[in-house]
């Protein structure tokens, strides 16, 4: 997989979460993603932009165009030092809230996009990574 | 532009919300709207979001509650302009809007409170009573 590109936001705040949803959109566009496919990045980035403030405590997010061969795609690399996520299954239930919220972030940007992963350590952090290929 | 404008139109609440809202932002649309409906006797609420390219869990969650609460108030929420791919992705979210009313566009929105509000009234014979 090579990186075409890449820029890397910060998430520590609402307006830091509107502006990571402008950037997915713009980027979204520009490797021409189809209308409901930017539409479904851009709400998966916005489910887990909101968690890595409001779970995570604050963090980054990676915005990278990638291709394989002649396809492209974007890629969005999640990261906080936050507490972690003790049980990853669990939290991955429709649902699920530890917060109040709907519990339809972490299951609802999975079915949104080409590729998911999480890979959370208690203490340590949580990385989610978020690919939609075109 | 921090605060999304309500306007009254008869005994209808209307907002159009034209920018991409932060968090904040839509819990303040939330409160504001629950007291002008009470403030303002409102039977009806028009929520037009035609300019949202996307709705998430948060935007969704403020959604169904303005509906639950204008309800406790007797009032009816009719979300309108919902985009085809913002519609898409909200069943792939895997979110209901239960109890939130869609129409196509504003006319059809007003049109459908209309006729919701005249149901409840029994015909719309009480209205110049409440008017009152
Ligand atoms: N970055 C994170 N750090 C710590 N916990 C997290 C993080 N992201 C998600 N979680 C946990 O996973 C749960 C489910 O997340 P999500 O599906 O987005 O639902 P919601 O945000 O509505 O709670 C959260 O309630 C929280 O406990
Ligand atoms: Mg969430």
């Amino acid at each position: 997989m090579n990186i075409e590109k890449t820029e890397t936001l910060n998430i520590r705040s609402g307006e830091d979460i509107v502006r990571v949803r402008q950037n997915v959109r713009t980027k979204a566009l520009a490797i021409g993603l189809s209308l409901v496919d930017q539409t479904r990045i851009i709400t998966a980035a916005s489910e887990i932009a909101r968690n890595t403030l409001d779970y995570g405590g604050g963090g980054t997010v990676q915005v990278d165009i990638v291709s394989v061969s002649v396809r492209k795609g974007l890629r969005l690399i999640f990261n906080d030092t936050g507490p972690g996520i003790p049980d990853i299954a669990r939290a991955l239930e429709d649902g699920y809230t530890s917060g109040g919220g709907m519990g339809l972030g972490l299951s609802g940007a999975k079915r949104l996009c080409s590729e998911f992963d999480i890979r959370s350590e208690v203490g340590k952090g949580t990385t989610v990574t978020l690919i939609r290929w075109k | 532009m921090e605060q999304i404008p309500i306007l009254k139109i008869g005994d209808c609440l209307l907002v159009s919300i034209q920018v991409d809202m932060h968090d904040r932002m839509a819990l303040a649309l939330q409160d504001d709207l629950t007291n002008k409906i009470v403030t303002s006797r409102a039977r009806g609420v028009m929520i037009d979001i035609s300019a949202l390219e996307i709705v998430d869990s948060f935007i969704g969650r403020m959604l169904n509650n303005i509906a639950a609460m204008s309800r406790v108030l007797d009032a009816v929420t009719v979300v309108v302009g919902m985009r085809p791919a913002v519609a898409i992705t909200l069943v792939e979210l895997g979110l209901a809007l239960t109890g939130v009313r869609t129409a196509l566009n504003v006319d059809r929105g007003l049109a459908l409170i209309r006729k919701i509000i005249d149901e409840q009234d029994g015909a719309g014979v009480l209205d110049e009573y409440r008017e009152n």
